[in-house]
């Protein structure tokens, strides 16, 4: 399913073109870098046989619907994350342009959903730890089938984060997760059988594309994605599930404030400068204080000063805040380092 | 026709809708570049139940169609099939949100009526920028106008590749379907274990097709580089139009316009 430009808000669009625009850039500078020629006109041909195999609906065996491949998969698998990103990344921009297949705000977002998760997780982390060297068919299809379920459950996943942020829809986060999630859990399961076979047939008839696909990635990026994943997992802990032990006792500053002046926090005047920044603060803040909005719809029930403070919000604004912290600290990174080589 | 040949023929059609001659095709491709990502921000950027605040932004696409001469009813076609989504997520709102916001005689509407209505136009404006965007410039012109933006060289060769062999395959693929299903009796959709083996036919043709290419790129001296040259002149009529598009996007998302033009014919008849 790919996000609509009507159910987003510009701050989260914005957000995931930042990321989605950092990631291109990021490939890009790799696929240069790596200087394989031949690797060009085959990204391209492979771009078009994955759209046109999303157009061929086959029946799914047992429950006689029809289903069709996604392609992010077979396409990290042959080509590598970067190439296979960017492949991606074309093959959405053609849906968007010519099918109004997601908008173009959106797109972002589908590129980061159908893209970032099969090519940068569940490739490199579930794929290859499953299949290492050892290239037999059960470890290709137990491989296949387990990245393109988890790389479909982070995808939908994140396609509720952003309709929930965006604040448009009145749909709520835990109705959107029950729904979504198990449906993605049979596409997956689907996908990753199509995915496992078509890689298999490939593997049989011609072993030697598959070896030679697994020897042109070098293992020279290892070291940063090792350094990439722990970061990533530890903000993942650390957001999602430490941020409910997050202290309820006042911080140092309103314990101070609290005992000269009787007062957490100070009244901000009136007018002036602070109350037009407090106000377009207010406004693109779209988790304040850490939690999800209260909506004066639903009856927030107070969860009063419990610790530890179990609210999805506070979890989920955890994940996303690191997330989003590191994705920026990662981009200006890139950023520092381009500025670097172009005034040496 | 198939899935496969309709897609064909659709890409087809708007490739040849966008060589048309009318003067906003004339137009460099990254002002209207420029223009559809502003109007798409500021639509989306309205509040959850602003309605009527949406209506001055109808003008664009509506302009942009009759300048181009472009068909309307195709367009709308386009816009009704990938509506599905928006409208079964939207469909939540009247559900949940049940405070009625509007009076009008004696019927109360509800918020989540209105935001739902919201939705819809939402989707149908953008879209529709995206859609007349592809009409107006092409395929090539996008990329050549993202390639003048500074996108990174590799990502838009990748999109000029893309397109130019998505015809070829999408053809290919479109044969071999059509070969089985002319050689099967009992025809109720494709099962499982033939599509693995067409689609596994068709990577092997496909990666095979890219060493060709690649072969034939060498022996006409690519030497991994890929130079894009076409003369691409941002002048005046291309300031014009994106200034005064945005000018008219911003104003539209600051100021109410229905209701300041409301407020003014009640001034004058009542």
């Amino acid at each position: 399913m790919h996000m609509a430009d009507a159910l987003i808000s510009p701050a989260v669009g914005g957000t995931m073109w930042v990321a989605t625009a950092g990631l291109i850039g990021y490939c890009s500078k790799k696929i240069k870098e790596e200087m394989d020629d031949r690797k060009i006109p085959l990204m391209g041909v492979l771009g078009a046989f994955i759209f046109a195999a999303q157009m061929i609906n086959f029946t799914i065996p047992a429950t006689g619907s029809s289903g069709h491949l996604g392609g992010g998969m077979i396409l990290a698998i042959l080509l590598g994350p970067h190439a296979a990103f960017l492949t991606m990344a074309s093959v959405l921009t053609v849906q968007a342009l010519f099918f109004a297949d997601g908008g173009l705000l959106a797109l972002g977002c589908n590129i980061f959903n159908l893209g970032f998760f099969p090519c940068f997780i569940a490739y490199p982390l579930i794929y290859k730890f499953i299949v290492k060297d050892r290239l037999t068919s059960k470890t290709l299809t137990f491989g296949a089938i387990i990245s393109a379920i988890v790389g479909l459950q982070m995808g939908a996943f994140f396609v509720v984060l952003e309709t929930v942020f965006s604040g448009i829809s009145e749909l709520p986060f835990a109705t959107f997760v029950m729904l979504i999630q198990p449906i993605h859990l049979a596409i997956g399961l689907v996908e990753g059988m199509a995915t496992a076979a078509v890689i298999l047939f490939v593997w049989k008839s011609r072993p030697e594309i598959l070896q030679s696909s697994i020897a042109s990635q070098t293992g020279s990026e290892k070291s940063i994605r090792n350094v990439l994943v722990g970061f990533v997992v530890a903000t993942v802990v650390v957001g999602g599930a430490l941020s409910w032990f997050a202290s309820a006792h006042p911080d140092g500053l309103e314990w101070a404030m609290f005992k000269t002046a009787g007062v957490e926090e100070l009244e901000a005047p009136e007018k002036g400068v602070h109350t037009s920044l407090a106000a377009l603060q207010e406004k693109t803040a779209f988790l304040p204080d850490y939690g999800f909005k209260k909506t004066g719809i639903h009856d927030s029930k107070e969860f009063g000063e419990s610790w530890p403070a179990v609210d999805p919000g506070t979890s989920v604004s955890g994940l996303v805040g690191g997330i989003l912290t590191l994705c920026l600290a990662i981009f200006i990174g890139f950023i520092m380092k381009k500025w670097k080589s172009a005034h040496v | 026709m198939t899935t496969i040949e309709n897609s064909l023929f659709d890409i087809r059609h708007m490739d040849t809708l966008a060589s048309g001659h009318s003067r906003l095709h004339k137009i460099d491709p990254r002002a209207k570049l420029i223009t559809t990502m502003i109007f798409i921000c500021m639509v989306v950027s309205l509040g959850k139940y602003d309605i009527s605040r949406m209506m001055p932004f109808v003008i664009y696409p509506l302009a942009m169609i009759i300048a181009a001469d472009l068909p309307v009813l195709y367009l709308f076609k386009k816009i009704l099939v990938v509506a599905p989504f928006a409208i079964l997520v939207g469909m939540f709102n009247p559900l949940m949100d049940t405070q009625p916001l509007v009076q009008i005689g004696g019927f109360s509407i509800s918020g989540g009526w209105i935001s739902f209505v919201s939705i819809l136009l939402r989707f149908g404006l953008t879209v529709s920028a995206a859609l007349i965007l592809i009409c107006l410039t092409g395929f090539n012109g996008v990329c050549l106008a993202l390639e003048k933006l500074k996108v990174p060289g590799p990502f838009v060769i990748q999109l000029l590749f893309l397109y130019r062999y998505l015809f070829v395959l999408i053809e290919e693929a479109s044969r071999m379907i059509r070969a089985r299903s002319l050689r099967a009796f009992d025809s109720k959709g494709l099962p499982f274990s033939v599509f693995v083996r067409l689609l596994g036919q068709l990577l092997l043709r496909t990666l095979d097709r890219a060493q060709r290419i690649h072969l034939a790129m060498c022996c006409r001296g690519f030497d991994g580089h890929i130079r894009i040259s076409r003369p691409m002149i941002f002048g005046y009529r291309e300031i014009r139009f994106t200034f005064s598009w945005s000018l008219f996007f911003v104003l539209a998302r600051c100021y109410h316009l229905p209701m300041k033009i409301g407020s003014v014919i009640e001034g004058y008849f009542l």
